[in-house]
């Protein structure tokens, strides 16, 4: 299954966000080639969620976003597909994984009766994530991890050319997590996808990104897991104690 | 209309059917329970509860204008302000850090009090205190047909958006990400309320409107597991409390709407008693 042409890649040009007077984001710059798990790191208020938000368009920013297809003729606008870091919706919503699917994909209001063929590709997308078993699921009622699970199924539906994901910073245990990390990374190999993922948990990045990118307002670092760890200024801001956490620089166990 | 109201003759054999203001009055709280049931469940998705109280409110300011205006029938001016209001208030909330609560109440105690300035000028309030309560017994037949487009607008409201509230109201930037555009659903379902709510307003109040409009949707939340279960229970709940209401506040000489929102209010508390079983 494995894929990767690492030849199409998302361009991110010139990105900058400014709100109210504060410049939270200038000259970014980046390619996120397919196939490859990208990281963003930084401390707080780096501006990392809000640069995931201005890709999405959800906050006004300058500069480009473009997507080149395997021969580089210019395709336009990525599609995007975003797991967000949570979702804040009220637990008691009596809303079933297969009604936020369903609301997602098609234009059919989800208070008709479900058809068994949208039933039939809504099981299939969750199994990706093995998580069909959570079709008829309130979301209230899943767990962290299992809501992780379904936003990922979700945004993986149809396949986009990039892929955003926000990790939570709460709510999923540290195995659920790897879990996580573990899956995004097959999945990376096996649908050829372009990954853009914001990270707090620095071992996990070490052990699974293929690129890092240090942010704090413009682009810092970027480079190897290895480089940009290495890096002073990575060093200054995260300090070397996390590397002690139970693993290592080549991100085995201890 | 005869036909209509031999029906009812033919189906509910009672004493209090034999007025016409009766036959009517249950004609609208026939169409108009399924329109709140309907919005409810989308209002209360996306957390608007409070809103939509305040837009409730902001019907003063919009009698007032009516009213200094010279205006017959102020419903014009109670929809355009509204409008308006329903939608600066959305702007606002859009672009700015303090909590929501905040804005609304800011907004909604302005409203609120810039009307009761206006009509109180000359000491004549009085003339306005039945836009508090509201008599759903002086429904005419024109109101009916109203009251008729005005479903039709919900009911394609509800068949086109319903999806994209949906997700808008789980998280915003996934709905972007989806390629939805959140703004301008966000406008068409803000305006829909405020249409609904002022063209209401008449017949049952100020006062209670937002319990019509919140407590179906929010008893039918406490025993659903999926969206159609809420909407089915939630247009159930709105047109039983409706009809039972209806019937009571004859019998019991009692306002109309202020009957059907205890009836609504007993639904509520009987399904969160409900609510472990079920779910």
């Amino acid at each position: 299954m494995n894929k990767a042409c690492g030849l199409c890649c998302t361009k991110i040009q010139n990105f900058g966000v400014i709100r109210g007077k504060t410049e939270i984001l200038k000259d970014v710059n980046l390619h996120i080639h397919c196939g490859e798990l990208t990281a963003i790191i930084g401390p707080n208020g780096a501006g990392k969620s809000t640069f995931l938000k201005a890709l999405l368009g959800e906050i006004p920013h300058s500069g480009e976003l473009k997507f080149l297809d395997t021969k580089g003729a210019h395709t336009g606008h990525p599609l995007l597909g975003y797991v967000p870091q949570h979702l804040d919706f009220d637990a008691g919503t009596p809303t079933s994984v297969m009604d936020f699917f369903q609301a997602a994909k098609s234009n059919i209001p989800v208070w008709m009766l479900h058809s068994k063929k949208a039933r039939a590709g809504i099981f299939e997308s969750l199994q990706r994530v093995s998580a069909e078993h959570l079709i008829d699921k309130r979301l209230g009622s899943l767990s962290g991890g299992e809501l992780q699970r379904v936003l990922l199924a979700m945004a993986l539906d149809p396949l986009p050319d990039l892929l955003l994901l926000d990790e939570p910073v709460s709510g999923i245990d540290q195995s659920g997590l790897e879990m996580f990390y573990n899956l995004v990374s097959e999945l990376r190999l096996k649908f050829d996808l372009s990954i853009l993922l914001v990270s707090h948990d620095l071992p996990l990045v070490y052990k699974y990104a293929d690129r890092v990118v240090f942010l704090n307002k413009t682009v810092q670092c970027v480079g190897k897991p290895k480089e940009v760890f290495e890096n002073q200024i990575v060093m200054d801001t995260f300090g070397t104690s996390w590397l002690a956490n139970g693993r290592d620089f080549n991100g085995t166990d201890i | 209309m005869e036909q209509i109201y031999n029906i009812i003759d033919i189906l509910l054999p009672f004493q209090w059917t034999t007025h016409i203001f009766m036959k009517n009055a249950l004609i609208a709280i026939l169409i108009v329970t399924p329109i709140f049931g309907i919005l409810g469940t989308m209002i209360v998705n996306n957390r608007m509860a409070f809103f939509s109280d305040a837009l409730g409110h902001s019907a003063l300011t919009g009698i007032a204008i009516g009213v200094v205006l010279g205006f017959n029938n102020p419903i014009w001016s109670m929809i355009g302000f509204a409008v308006i209001f329903s939608l600066a208030l959305i702007t606002v909330r859009n672009s700015n850090t303090t909590s929501t609560d905040t804005i609304i109440g800011v907004f909604s105690s302005t409203a609120i009090a810039l009307g009761i300035v206006i009509l109180s000028r000359g000491g004549d309030f009085n003339k306005f205190s039945s836009y508090l309560i509201g008599d759903l017994l002086s429904i005419t037949i024109n109101d009916i047909i109203m009251l008729i487009s005005v479903l039709a607008i919900v009911l394609l409201f509800w068949a086109t958006m319903f999806n994209k509230i949906m997700i808008i109201s789980i998280n915003k930037p996934l709905a972007k990400s989806r390629g939805i555009n959140t703004r301008i659903v966000e406008i068409i379902f803000t305006a829909i309320i405020a249409i609904i709510v002022m063209i209401s307003i008449q017949w049952v109040g100020l006062l209670i409107i937002n319990s019509l409009l919140v407590l179906p949707a929010a008893a039918a939340r406490n025993v659903s597991k999926n969206m159609r279960e809420y909407h089915i229970f939630s247009v159930s709940i709105a047109m039983i409390s409706g009809f039972c209401g209806l019937i009571l506040s004859y019998y019991w000489n009692t306002a109309t709407g202020a009957t059907i929102v205890l009836i609504s209010a007993a639904a509520f508390l009987i399904t969160y008693a409900m609510r472990n079983r079920v779910i």
